[in-house]
């Protein structure tokens, strides 16, 4: 919390870390030290399930253009996903 | 240090009573014999109570202080230091009242140790050098103050929160000791700029201090275990000054 760029999102979906997969209820989407990464800053993103305890967590940290590149891949296949799933079904 | 003295230490995690006498874990480095030995808290980094801090506690120990790490984040929850430090992370931080208490708390059991000298240190890098410097203002019994790269020393008005209500520089007219002040030139938290602003409060209101900038160090220069922060001029150098200091006030 150096930097203070801390906020988190309420998600719906699953991740697999080191003891199997959990129920993600929210992302911390955060600018601020790293833990692993050589950088002093990163954009790191931790998938969470707060119900399920602290050790519910599969973290990434990513230097800001990787962090921009996966948002932008991210929506790019979101748009890709909405035209699948809008078509009529054969 | 000579090869045919003795030395030895005893060092374990146990509980003190801190803020609102809530029992915190602490890990307590002390060495052994009757003393007397100075005092000093330990305020770990936002990454966590972790292995590092461990390892300068009993480096303190080593020393020849009875020294104490809180367990700052104790009542976040419990898991690896990585898995707590993201839970405070997305709080952003804990609350400022609440690092002081508990300063108090270890200030005042190690103190009461009846291997103590009577003077009491706190030393802190990163958020923990922000917290010594709180505590050097607000606690008592406080005789020297450490602060490494403590960013937030200096907070704008828009970065004021609930729990962090008062920029710590806004204390200084309450600090009471000798302060020391290690920092790096290219570090973001506290810029060099921040730090400038931290050493007119403290000549404004007449200070003992001793501020150094390393040229070349960045944000934790003193982490020899990340490569990409450890600066070892800097670090060596550094650790020299910290023993220097804290001979010179507390005694050790």
């Amino acid at each position: 919390m150096c930097t203070n760029i801390s906020h988190s999102a309420a998600v719906s979906g699953s991740a697999q870390g080191g003891n199997g997969w959990f129920a993600v209820s929210g992302v911390y989407v955060s600018y601020d030290h790293p833990f692993h990464v050589p950088l002093e800053h990163s954009l790191n993103l931790d998938f969470v399930n707060d119900g399920a305890g602290l050790g519910a967590r599969v973290s990434v940290e990513l230097d800001r253009d990787s962090a921009r590149a996966l948002a932008e891949r991210i929506l790019g296949v979101l748009s890709e996903a909405d035209a699948y799933e809008a078509a009529p079904a054969k | 240090m000579q090869t045919d003295a003795y030395q030895g230490m005893t060092a374990e995690i146990t509980t003190v009573a801190g803020a609102n006498g809530d029992l915190i874990h602490a890990y307590v480095a002390r060495p052994l014999g009757p003393g007397p030995f100075p005092s000093i808290v330990l305020f770990h980094h936002m990454p966590g109570w972790d292995a590092w801090y461990f390892e300068a506690t009993r480096t303190f120990a080593a020393q020849g202080y009875n020294a104490i790490c809180p367990d700052l984040y104790c009542r976040v929850g419990h898991g690896t230091p990585e898995d707590v430090a993201v839970k405070v992370r997305a709080e952003v931080g804990i609350p400022d009242v609440q690092v002081v208490a508990d300063a108090q708390g270890c200030i005042d059991y190690l103190k009461s140790l009846p291997t103590s000298n009577g003077k009491a240190g706190v030393f802190g890098t990163c958020s923990g050098g922000r917290h010594a410097y709180l505590a050097a203002c607000q606690a008592k019994g406080v005789d020297a103050a450490i602060d490494l790269w403590g960013g937030g020393v200096v907070m704008e008005e828009k970065d004021l929160t609930a729990k962090r209500p008062v920029a710590p520089i806004d204390y200084t007219s309450a600090l009471d000791c000798p302060l020391l002040g290690l920092f790096g030139e290219d570090d973001r938290s506290p810029t060099p700029a921040q730090v400038a602003t931290h050493e007119e409060a403290l000549k404004q209101h007449g200070k003992a201090y001793e501020f150094t900038m390393y040229p070349g160090a960045g944000h934790g220069f003193f982490y020899h275990i990340f490569p990409a922060a450890y600066r070892a001029e800097a670090a060596v150098d550094g650790w020299k000054k910290v023993w220097d200091f804290l001979g010179r006030h507390l005694g050790g």
